[in-house]
């Protein structure tokens, strides 16, 4: 077990003309699951490639457990990794694929054999150990690679986008699988992904690439509802968080003719232009009535597409386009018009220019 | 569809069996046989005199033990030489990477008179003149621009990322090499094996230039056989080419895939 630290990480790649990582620093906590998610070419597998040792960074350090090993081959930093692309060896049997760390390492027989065993079990390999990887499926070959990876009880597990290349449903399945099995090891776990659900769904800690730097990171969740910048409120969850621009005036949001009540936090920025976010599922909608004077905004339905577990609304109002999440058991459909309830206390603020959150 | 295929099939192994047929029928008839008509095409009078004549003769031995080392030096040196250089080409984005290869390709545009002569001057200020040494020098260099065109190509087919993660698991660039990248590079290592070896095997005209007494057995085939009768010439051709088929079936077994899958 140890732990990981970036610092000041910085690469160019001879052919790219910017940084792949500008200037990174991370701190991954002995045992703990970090995520690194973002949009491609945001530099998250090269951010991973240099943790393990198969590109040079042009500046800053890397440690592992306190020890610096920025200029150590890959084979002398202690670590594991799973290749997106499995990167299991075609050549020998799935028993000698887990055990390839071992040997290298020299593991005596009978050693050798209880953890590949154990490896093996853990990942449900057990009757397929004496076959050649051209005859399992895609998604047992995926846990030859990751039986492979754990069987040398390394201090750090890297993992590059194990799951893409399985098909939805397996992909599901084995999520849940992974997240048991590392946290049963209890190994420091670094791990990449495009893939916003599944970085919510597995990590302690998220960290939300773009163009090489770390827009935010943090615990899922909170990175969820609070997103410090715009990018990451658009690139988690789903659907995306809304967004529009209304006007800040004397203590309400002003979009056209429509308004909602502003948090007191906003009084800075009053007669000022501010970008709202606001989640789907945060949205309530009720049906307009004539006589009473009611909260929120009004809105017309475009869209209804029911998901099963609920219903994804896309509706138009003064402020653009918003995607509404509602029960299952609501009746609405096209041409509907709704009124929209933009909870204060759900709407999250952003500086129009920047896209940073407001303090 | 498939029955024209198969007599595809028949047609070809007819067109490369028949003359071997013959020529092994007639290497192994008497001497007398061979002059009746009609020529009978089934073994009817088998004997090994012919063929126990022409191996006693003399160089004969001689040659086919000069063609079988200098055949088996150049597939070695070929694939010391030939093998990294086809990583090298597989693997780096050097400068001068497309120079290079197609300087490769020249060494074959000059025809092999034109590179003999003057190597056989160069091999006897060196020493190196009829020796086997030189004439592997020679198909070594005839061998290569396709032992690391084939190989680099090989390679290619072996993703970046095994031998990563054979480094990530312990190996050092090396190991990662010879137990990763090889092992499944072994077909193509033994299909230009066997290319060389047929090459050198094969090869007459520098042979016969850059030696005078350790002639290679073609060599030494076209010298003395021109003005033999015709039944030394067929036992000099089945001479010739029993061993390369050998070569052929051995290297042909790592052509297959061994790995659970069929051919590829």
């Amino acid at each position: 077990m140890a732990a990981v630290t970036v610092t000041n990480l910085v690469k160019t790649y001879p052919s790219g003309n910017r940084r792949a990582t500008d200037d990174i620093s991370l701190d991954v906590a002995d045992g703990e699951f970090v995520v690194l998610v973002g949009p491609s070419g945001c530099g998250k597998t090269t951010l991973l490639r240099m943790v393990a040792g198969l590109e040079t960074p042009d500046s800053g350090t890397v440690s592992i457990g306190g020890r610096d090993v920025t200029r150590l081959p890959a084979r002398e930093r202690g670590l594991s990794m799973v290749f997106q692309s499995y990167a299991i060896f075609p050549h020998l049997k799935v028993r000698q694929n887990i055990g390839f760390g071992l040997t290298m390492q020299k593991v005596g027989k009978a050693e050798w054999n209880t953890r590949v065993e154990r490896a093996a079990e853990l990942l449900d390999l057990t009757d397929y150990l004496d076959r050649h990887p051209a005859q399992l499926s895609g998604g047992q070959r995926q846990r030859v690679a990751v039986a492979r990876a754990i069987a040398v009880d390394a201090d750090v597990l890297l993992m590059d986008e194990p799951l893409s290349n399985l098909d939805a449903l397996l992909r599901l399945q084995f999520r849940a699988e992974l997240k048991k099995i590392v946290a049963r090891l209890g190994t420091t776990t670094l791990y990449v992904t495009h893939d916003q659900a599944e970085a919510m769904s597995l990590g302690d800690r998220v960290a939300v690439m773009r163009d090489g730097r770390i827009a935010q990171i943090g615990a899922p969740m909170d990175v969820y509802d609070h997103p410090g910048e715009r990018f990451v409120g658009g690139f988690l969850g789903a659907p995306p968080m809304n967004f529009f621009t209304a006007t800040v005036h004397h203590g309400n949001l002003v979009v056209d003719d429509q308004s909602v009540p502003a948090p007191a936090s906003l009084a800075a920025w009053n007669d000022k232009k501010v970008l709202a976010g606001i989640r789907a599922e945060n949205i309530t909608i009720t049906p307009i009535t004539q006589d009473r004077a009611q909260e929120g905004v009004e809105a017309e339905v475009e869209v209804a597409e029911p998901t099963g577990s609920a219903i994804l609304l896309t509706v138009r109002w003064a402020g653009g386009e918003l995607k509404v999440q509602t029960g299952p058991g609501v009746r609405v459909a096209p041409g509907d018009r709704l009124r929209l309830d933009l909870p204060a206390a759900a709407l999250r603020f952003y500086d129009p220019e920047t896209g940073l959150a407001l303090a | 569809m498939k029955l024209k295929v198969q007599l595809a099939c028949v047609a070809i192994t007819l067109f490369m069996g028949a003359p071997l047929y013959l020529i092994t029928l007639a290497a192994l008839s008497s001497r007398r046989s061979l002059n009746e008509f009609p020529l009978s095409l089934l073994p009817t009078s088998l004997s090994g005199e012919t063929m126990s004549t022409f191996l006693q003769s003399t160089g004969i031995l001689g040659g086919l033990l000069n063609s079988l080392t200098i055949g088996l030096s150049t597939v070695a040196l070929s694939l010391l030489i030939g093998l990294p250089a086809g990583y090298a080409m597989a693997r780096y984005a050097f400068r001068g990477r497309d120079p290079y290869q197609l300087a490769l390709l020249l060494t074959r545009a000059l025809p092999i008179v034109v590179l003999s002569v003057p190597l056989a001057r160069i091999f006897l200020d060196t020493g190196l003149y009829d020796t086997t040494y030189g004439v592997t020098l020679l198909h070594t260099a005839l061998a290569l621009p396709t032992t690391i065109l084939i190989t680099s190509a090989i390679f290619l087919g072996v993703s970046r990322e095994q031998e990563e993660a054979a480094m990530i698991f312990g190996a050092s660039p090396l190991a990662a090499f010879v137990r990763v990248v090889v092992p499944q590079a072994l077909p193509g290592i033994a299909a230009s094996a066997m290319f060389t070896f047929v090459l050198s095997w094969n090869e007459v005209l520098g042979a016969s230039i850059l030696t005078l007494n350790r002639r290679t057995l073609p060599a030494q085939v076209l010298a003395t056989l021109a003005d033999s009768p015709l039944a030394f010439r067929f036992a000099g051709g089945l001479a010739l080419v029993v061993p390369a088929l050998i070569f052929i079936a051995v290297a042909r077994r790592y052509l297959l895939n061994m790995w659970g899958t069929t051919l590829r």
